[in-house]
C-alpha cells in the first residue's frame, strides 16, 4: 500500500473510456428495445426502418449483442479497474498491459459492429450454429473476450504486487470481489473461445465445410449462464462493499460475503447444462446434475441476500428506523444511487425465484424457449445488474469527471423508478405470456397461432418496453449531461467503500488464500464436464453446412 | 489462524442458512420424484443423422405418422426445416400415445406442442424424443420456438386430437 495514493487523472480518464463506450453501446442497444416490444403490442415500425435496419432480428441481435455483452464488459472492466487500485491503494502493475487489453476490445467491438449492422450476423446474441454469420462476427467478439481477459491479468499482478507488499493483509473486499469476477469468467469463457476457435471461424472462413450444432451448444452454454454470473458479480460488489456504506451503515459480515464469493467461483460455471434440458444431445443423467449444481449456486445467492439486508437494516435502525419494518422506509431513498440498488434488489428477488423454476429440469418444459425467460432476464441483468449500474453511475461518473452530477437527486431518482415500473409491466407481461406458451424471440405480430387471451399481455409488453425505454434514455442524458458539462459545480467524491461490523483481519484465512479454491474450481469442472465433453467431442460430426436464413 | 480469526456467522444467519439448504433439497426431491416416479422426462440422446441426407433418406424421407397399434400407439416423424415442419398437420384418436422423433435438416428449430410438456430443441444431427398420451380430443398447435430465419414467426402445425 503506497501511502497517500489518490487515483490520477490517467486512471480516471481511462476508467472513463469504458463508461464512455458502455454508454454509447447501451443508448444504441436499447433503441430496439421498444420496436420490440411494441411489434409484440402490434405496432411494428421496422417496415418504416428500411434499408437501415433490416429486419426485427437484426435489431433483436443488436438489442442483446449491445446491452448483454458490450455495455456489461465495457462497464464492467471499467468499474473493476476502479475496485483494484482504489482498493489496493496502488496503481495498476502494468498500466500499458491493460490499455492493450481496453483498446483490443474496442477493436473488437467496431469489427463485430459492421457486420452486424450490415445485416451479415443477424444471428442473436447466442449465435446458434449453423446459422452463419460473417466471420468478422466471430472474429470481433473474440477480441472483445481475450481484451477482457487482458485486462483481468493486469488486475492479477496488480493483486500479486501488492500482496508481496503487504504479506498477511486481508485483501480489501470490492478488490476480492473484482479478482474473482474475472477469474471466475476467464474460466468460463473457455467455453465460447472453444467454440469460435475450433469451429465456427474455420468453419465461416472456408476451412472447413460444416459444424457440429450440439457440440456448439455445449461450448456456448459452458459459457452462456456464468456470463450471467460475470454481469452480476460487479453488482455484488457494490452490494456488498459499497451499498451498506451508501444507506448509512456498515457491512454485517465480512467473512461470509468472501464465502460467498468463494462459492460463486466454484459454483458458477459447472452448470450450463440447465439451458440445455431439451437438448437431444446430453444425456438426462447430466442435465439431472446440473439441475443440482444449478440449485447449489442458490446457496450463495440467499447468503447474498441474507448479508446485503441485514447490512442495510442495520443502515436503517441507525437511521432511526424503528419496529420490524420501519429501518426500510428509514433509508436514504432519495439519493439515487441507493434507491437504485435497492429496487435492483428487489426485482432481483423475482428474477431469483423464476431462476429456480428455470432450473427445475422438468418444470423448464414449461417455459423453455417461451417469453418467460427474455422475462426472466430482463429481472437478471436487465435489474439487478443495469439498475445497479445506473446507480454507480451516479457517483462514478462524477468521481472521474469531477463535476457534480447534472440533474438534481429528484430528476435521477425519476429515472430509477421510470425502469423499475417499466420492468415490472414488462417483465411481469413476458412472463404470464411465457406461461400461457408464446415463444421467445419471435415476432409474434406475424405468428399465426396467436390466441387472443394472449393480446392483453403483449400490449402490456409493448407499454412497459416503451417505459422502459424513456427510462433508459433519461439515464444516457444524465450521464452525458454530467460528463460533458461546461459550467458544472466541482466535487470531490469519495469512493464509497464501506467499512465491515467485524474487522477483515479476523476473517480466518483460508477465505483469503486462491490454491485451495481454484484447484477445487478446476475439480468440479472436470467432474460436471469432462465425461460429457470428452464423450461430444470424441463423436463430433462437422456436417452441417448451414448457411445465411435471415 | 489466530485466536481472534474466526467465521462470525449470527444467529439469524445460521438459521437463513439452514432453512436455504431446507429448501433446496425440498425442490431437489420434488424435481426427483416427479422426474422418476411420474415420469415427467426431458429428452436424451437417441439417435445421430447426418442433416445433409435426412431428407432424403431413411424415416424422414417420409415424414408423418406411423400407426404401431390402431387407436393406442404411434409414432410421428417430423422433419423441421426452414420454414415449416412435415408434416404441418396430424391427427390422432383420443386415447393415442404418441412419440415424436423430430429434426432438423437446416438450422436449428424449436418444437413445443402447446399446452403438453412436450418441448425440445432441433438441432442438425440428433434427433429429438418425447412422448405423450393424448386423453382429451382437442387441437394442439406445435410451433417453432428458436429463432431460425426469416419466416420463423410463421413456422408452426397442428395436431388434432379426435
Amino acid at each position: 500500500m503506497l501511502a497517500n495514493y489518490e487515483v490520477s487523472q490517467a486512471e480516471k480518464k481511462f476508467i472513463g473510456w469504458h463508461l464512455l463506450f458502455a454508454v454509447i453501446a447501451v443508448a444504441i442497444g436499447s433503441l430496439f428495445g421498444p420496436l420490440q416490444a411494441l411489434e409484440h403490442a402490434g405496432l411494428d415500425l421496422y417496415p418504416y426502418l428500411q434499408p437501415l435496419f433490416a429486419s426485427y432480428y437484426q435489431g433483436l441481435t443488436l438489442h442483446g449483442v449491445l446491452n448483454a455483452l458490450v455495455f456489461t464488459t465495457f462497464f464492467i472492466t471499467g468499474f473493476l479497474t476502479l475496485t483494484t487500485i482504489y482498493g489496493l491503494k496502488r496503481p495498476l502493475r502494468y498500466p500499458k498491459l491493460n490499455a492493450v487489453g481496453f483498446w483490443m476490445m474496442v477493436v473488437g467491438l467496431v469489427v463485430t459492429a459492421i457486420p452486424t449492422l450490415l445485416d451479415q450476423a443477424s444471428v442473436l446474441y447466442t449465435f446458434y450454429p449453423p446459422m452463419k454469420a460473417h466471420w468478422s462476427f466471430y472474429l470481433g467478439l473474440t477480441l472483445v473476450v481475450v481484451g477482457s481477459w487482458i485486462e483481468g491479468w493486469g488486475f492479477y499482478f496488480t493483486y500479486y504486487a501488492w500482496r508481496k507488499e503487504n504479506p498477511g493483509v486481508r485483501t480489501p473486499l470490492t478488490t476480492f470481489g473484482g479478482l474473482i469476477t474475472m477469474v471466475m469468467w476467464q474460466f468460463a469463457t473457455l467455453g465460447v473461445a472453444t467454440e469460435i476457435l475450433t469451429m465456427l471461424l474455420p468453419w465461416s472462413l472456408g476451412l472447413i465445410e460444416g459444424t457440429d450444432p450440439q457440440l456448439a451448444r455445449t461450448y456456448f452454454w459452458f459459457t452462456g449462464h456464468p456470463l450471467v454470473y460475470f454481469w452480476l458479480l460487479p453488482a455484488y460488489v457494490s452490494w456488498y462493499g459499497m451499498l451498506p456504506k451508501q444507506a448509512g451503515g456498515k457491512l454485517f459480515s465480512d467473512s461470509l460475503a468472501r464465502f460467498a464469493f468463494w462459492l460463486f467461483l466454484l459454483l458458477s460455471v459447472p452448470l450450463g447444462f440447465h439451458h440445455q434440458y431439451v437438448d437431444p444431445g446430453v444425456p438426462a443423467g447430466w442435465k439431472f446434475l446440473h439441475a443440482v449444481l444449478t440449485y447449489s449456486v442458490f446457496l450463495p445467492s440467499m447468503l447474498t441476500a441474507f448479508t446485503v439486508i441485514a447490512s442495510l437494516e442495520y443502515a436503517g435502525r441507525k437511521r432511526g428506523g424503528k419496529g420490524l419494518l420501519g429501518w426500510i422506509r428509514a433509508l436514504p431513498w432519495a439519493d439515487p444511487v441507493v434507491s437504485a440498488q435497492l429496487l435492483a434488489g428487489i426485482l432481483f428477488f423475482f428474477g431469483g425465484i423464476g431462476g429456480i423454476t428455470n432450473a427445475s429440469y422438468n418444470v423448464n418444459l414449461v417455459v423453455h424457449n417461451t417469453a418467460w425467460v427474455p422475462g426472466h432476464f430482463h429481472l437478471t441483468v436487465a435489474s439487478a445488474v443495469t439498475l445497479s449500474f445506473m446507480g454507480i453511475s451516479y457517483w462514478l461518473v462524477p468521481y472521474l469527471t469531477g463535476k457534480k452530477l447534472g440533474v438534481s437527486n429528484k430528476v435521477a431518482n425519476i429515472q430509477v423508478w421510470t425502469w423499475f415500473v417499466g420492468m415490472v409491466i414488462f417483465s411481469n407481461a413476458m412472463h404470464v405470456v411465457g406461461l400461457l406458451g408464446a415463444p421467445r424471440r419471435t415476432p409474434l405480430g406475424l405468428a399465426p397461432y396467436i390466441p387472443e387471451e394472449w393480446s392483453g399481455h403483449l400490449l402490456r409488453v409493448g407499454i412497459g418496453g416503451t417505459i422502459m425505454f424513456v427510462g433508459m434514455y433519461m439515464y444516457v442524458y444524465i450521464v452525458a449531461k454530467t460528463a460533458w458539462a461546461k459550467n458544472y459545480e466541482p466535487v470531490e467524491i469519495e469512493v464509497p467503500l464501506a467499512d465491515s461490523i467485524h474487522d477483515p483481519q479476523e476473517t480466518p484465512d483460508w477465505l483469503d488464500k486462491w490454491v485451495p479454491w481454484l484447484i477445487g474450481t478446476v475439480a468440479l469442472l472436470l467432474i460436471a464436464y469432462g465425461p460429457q465433453l470428452f464423450d461430444q467431442i470424441s463423436n463430433i460430426a462437422l456436417n452441417a453446412p448451414g448457411g445465411k436464413v435471415w | 489462524m489466530t485466536d481472534k480469526q474466526s467465521m462470525h456467522i449470527d444467529p439469524y444467519e445460521k438459521n437463513w442458512i439452514r432453512l436455504s439448504i431446507g429448501l433446496l433439497v425440498v425442490f431437489a426431491t420434488a424435481v426427483t420424484v416427479a422426474g422418476f416416479a411420474f415420469g415427467f422426462q426431458v429428452p436424451t440422446p437417441e439417435d445421430r443423422v447426418d442433416p445433409r441426407t435426412v431428407a432424403t433418406e431413411g424415416p424422414w424421407a417420409d415424414p408423418g405418422l406411423r400407426e404401431l397399434v390402431p387407436g393406442k400407439k404411434y409414432e410421428a416423424y417430423i422433419l423441421a426445416q426452414t420454414w415449416a415442419f412435415l408434416p404441418n398437420e396430424i391427427t390422432v384418436p383420443v386415447g393415442a400415445e404418441v412419440t415424436f422423433y423430430v429434426t432438423s435438416k437446416d438450422v436449428q428449430h424449436g418444437f413445443k406442442l402447446q399446452d403438453t410438456n412436450i418441448n425440445m430443441q432441433i438441432v442438425p444431427g440428433q434427433v429429438s424424443k418425447l412422448t405423450v398420451t393424448f386423453d382429451e380430443p382437442g387441437v394442439h398447435n406445435f410451433i417453432c420456438t428458436e429463432y431460425c430465419g426469416a419466416a420463423h414467426a410463421i413456422m408452426f402445425g397442428t395436431l388434432t386430437v379426435e
